[in-house]
Parts: structure tokens; sequence; C-alpha cells
């Protein structure tokens, strides 16, 4: 039988520079169906990055990103994403996921039905004819997952989903993702939220300067994250990450 | 100023008893310049959008190529047109020369470009925003066109506004290959042109009063239109 799971998503000796320097540092890791993982990291870690070449929407300087390979499935078919600031087209709620979905060439009889259950679950149902841009910050990124979930992914990408949104718009974006996840698409968020990280994800990437410094399971990186500055970063230790690495290392003794 | 006032005066004599003679030159006119306002549209908005989103050898220089040719003279515009369809020119055997045929076709040379250098300049912006979403949801450039354009609807209605306004005020295009001909191809700029020359200021006045008229009623419009819309949409 034909595997028809575009996943595990491969990556080889990724990396990614612009204009000579590398933000993007040797990757090599993998990620099959099933576990939700969390990409964290200080600003400048390349955790968007990172999660646009994963999407392609940028093409690594060198190494490769691959798919597994299915017969009648295009892998950007079967992925979508989820940006820090949802971008809505100037048209109704209900046409923004349609257009979505005419994209992928969905039939009309299973647009108008997927769009009734995905707005329906999200809890939009009542917006639907609202043009999208009038809709709230914490409404238009409902709607961005909406519109994903409507594409029914193998893998969704989430870009910082929740950040500049208050606590109940949070739980909101958060139930929903959930909900995705359990229909089986495979979650990659990235996130300044360690609360979230701790509730989203099942696994944890830790980034700095373009590098992975350690991929643990959750519950294991939060209590005992195996590199030192994964350990100061869960200790919520900032100041000094511009630091060179022996200074680095005098302020973790000092703080052990 | 006596000379002026009784000119006015007239003037609105002409307009207000709505003059055989006014409404003829004005509803050629407006068929001209709104029929010419379309075709460039058609061709100027998608080609606008193409320049923006597609990179290809030479982009730069067609990009400064519509630019520059936003201010291209008409009169200019008017002897090449003249050129192609004389009967020596290339396009010389569909006698087109002194129609009004000939007079869309010149108008649209010189509206073209305005509305493709305006919808690229629009577009690229847009693009800017849109492009991770569009692309993420599987629209390249290329499929991306169509919701761009639609998206920039309400901006883009000033690009297509700034190309009537060239096209109804502009005389020396259509002069020459229009040629002015009385009831065929006489519209308001070369009626006021030829009305001046022959010191029948009345009539000039007054279809400069219906020129002036129309086009703020047309931008009006279309402001009010545009600005409730967009109220409607964000």
């Amino acid at each position: 039988m034909v595997s028809t799971s575009i996943l595990p998503l491969q990556l080889d000796n990724v990396s990614f520079e612009v204009r000579g320097v590398r933000l993007i540092k040797d990757m090599s890791l993998s990620f099959p169906a099933g576990p939700r993982t969390a990409i964290i990291g200080p600003n400048g870690a390349g955790k968007s990055l990172f999660l646009r070449l994963c999407h392609g929407l940028l093409k690594p300087t060198s190494g490769v990103i691959s798919w597994a390979t299915t017969e009648d499935l295009n892998p950007s078919d079967a992925q979508a994403m989820v940006f820090q600031r949802p971008v809505m087209l100037r048209r109704s709620v209900a046409a923004n996921i349609d257009y979505a979905l005419k994209l992928r060439r969905i039939e009309r009889s299973e647009r108008i039905h997927r769009i009734d259950q995905v707005l329906g679950r999200a809890g939009l149902h009542r917006l639907k004819s609202q043009p999208a841009r009038t809709l709230s910050f914490g409404e238009q990124q409902k709607l961005a997952l909406a519109r994903a979930w409507a594409l029914k992914p193998q893998i969704l990408f989430l870009d910082e989903p929740t950040a500049s949104l208050d606590p109940a718009a949070t739980h909101a974006v958060e139930e929903i993702i959930d909900a995705i996840h359990a229909e089986g698409a495979h979650i990659i968020l990235t996130t300044h939220d360690l609360g979230q990280a701790r509730r989203l994800s099942d696994e944890v990437i830790f980034l700095h300067r373009g590098r992975m410094l350690e991929r643990t399971p959750s519950p294991e990186f939060f209590t005992q994250p195996r590199n030192d500055l994964a350990q100061a970063f869960v200790r919520g230790e900032l100041l000094w990450w511009n630091l060179g690495k022996d200074n680095r290392k005098n302020k973790l003794k000092q703080s052990n | 100023m006596n000379e002026f006032s009784k000119a006015v005066a007239v003037a609105f004599q002409l307009v207000l008893g709505l003059d055989h003679q006014l409404i003829e030159i004005v509803s050629l006119s407006l068929q001209i310049s709104v029929l010419a306002v379309i075709i460039a549209a058609f061709i100027g908005l998608p080609l606008g959008a193409a320049i923006a989103l597609f990179r290809f050898p030479g982009r730069m220089a067609i990009v400064v190529f519509f630019n520059a040719f936003m201010g291209l003279p008409p009169v200019v515009v008017g002897l090449i047109t003249y050129l192609l369809l004389s009967r020596s020119g290339t396009l010389g055997t569909l006698g087109l020369l002194f129609t009004p045929t000939a007079m869309i076709i010149a108008q649209v040379i010189l509206v073209t470009p305005i509305i493709a250098a305006l919808t690229r300049q629009l577009i690229e912006d847009l693009w800017i925003e849109y492009e991770d979403q569009l692309r993420s949801l599987g629209a390249g450039p290329g499929r991306a066109i169509t919701a761009l354009l639609w998206d920039g609807r309400f901006s883009l209605t000033t690009a297509i506004l700034a190309g009537f306004g060239r096209a109804s005020a502009e005389v020396g295009a259509v002069m020459i290959v229009g040629g002015n001909i009385d009831h065929v191809t006489r519209v308001m700029t070369t009626a006021i042109a030829l009305e001046v020359s022959k010191g029948d200021l009345a009539l000039a006045l007054g279809l400069g009063i219906v020129l002036l008229t129309l086009s703020v009623s047309v931008n009006g419009a279309a402001f009010l239109i545009n600005e409730t819309a967009r109220r409607r949409q964000s």
C-alpha cells in the first residue's frame, strides 16, 4: 500500500545565509508524524526562519529539506502555516477560507461543507459574512487558524501564533491548535511563551544563533535541560546573551 | 471683463438649455474617453501587476519605461498613431484615421502606461504584505495577480481615475488623429481649442464648464463609492 503521509520531514545539513551571514547553521533533524514540537530560543535565534525553510517559503543556501514521497500528493498541498500577524484578504470571513480552498482545487460543495465546519469549530460562524479585516486581532488569528484547518494539513507550522494576544484569546487559539492536532496534524510552533511551550508541545527544540542546541521531550526540557544556554533560558536569565562564551560560563558558574 | 462676463452668461445658457451641439460634443467625448480608459484598464491593470510580481531580465528597464511614459506628450502619441494609421502606415489599410476609433487608440496608448505604472507600484507594496501568506496557501505570483488586484481595488480606482483625467483632458492626440471633424470627431477639448481660435468664447467656456464639472463629478462619485466600500471592508 502506498503511503499518503508526507511525513517525516527531513532536514540534512540545512544552512541559510543572507549576504554571507549564516542565520541557520547545519541543521539535521527529522520530524515524524505525531508529537507536537515547540521551537524556542531568544530573539534572533532563527525560529521563524527555520519554520519558513521547512514550509518552503525560503530555500536553504545549502543542505536538503525533503518530505516522504507519496504518489499522488504534493507535499505543499498537505501543509499550512499561520503567521504571527494574520494576513486577511479584503473579503468576508467565509470568502477568506474559500479562497484558500479554491487554490487547492477543492470542489464547491466540499468547500461549503469545510467552511461551515471550521467556522463552527473555531467559534466564528456568526461572523461568517463579516469583512475579515473588521475582526479583532484575536478573531483574525482564529480565522487564520480556521483557514489553515480547512486545508486539512498533515503538518501545521505556527509562528508565534499568540504573540500580542490577551490571555482569553490565547486560550481560544490554543484550544483550536489542540483540536487541529487531535485530528492528526503534526504541530510545529515557535513561541517565546514558555508556559505555552509547556502546554502545547511534546518535545522542545532549543535554538540559539541559528543552531539547534537541544532537542528534548518537553517534561524533561522544562525540568532538566541539558544545554547550559537552555538552562539559563528556562530560568529566564536573558541579560547576558550577547556576552562571549567564557563570560557566559563564568556567569553560569556564579548562578549555580 | 465685460466680454468675459457675457461669455460666461452665454455659456451657462448653453449648458442649462442643453444645447444640441454641446450635448453631441460632450457625449462623443465621454464615449471616447470612457472606452479608452476601460480598454487601458484591461491592459494596464494585469500588466502592471505582472511587472510587480514577476522577476525577469529587463524588468527594471520596463519599470523606468512605464514611469517615464506616464508623462508622454499627447502630441507625440498623436503623431505616432497618425503615422501608424495613415494610408502609408502599418495599419493604413484599416482606414481608421480621422475616426473616433483612431482617437480611442491614441488615448489607450496615452493612458495605459499611467494605469500600468501606478498599478505596478501599488501591487508591489501589497505583495510585500501578502507574499508569505499567499505563497503559503499555494498562490505563486501568477495566481496571486487576481487576488491582489481585487484586494487593491480601492486604491486602484485612483489609478483608473488618473487615466480618465488624462484621457478627458488631452487635446494634442485626438486633434491629430481625429482631425476635429464636426459631428464626427469633435470632442470637448478640440472644440474648445477651435472655438477659442474662432473667437467664440461662449461655446468654449460652456464646454470648459462641462469638462470641469464632469471631471469633478466623476472623481467625486468614485471617491464616495470608494470610501463607502473601503469603510465596509476594513
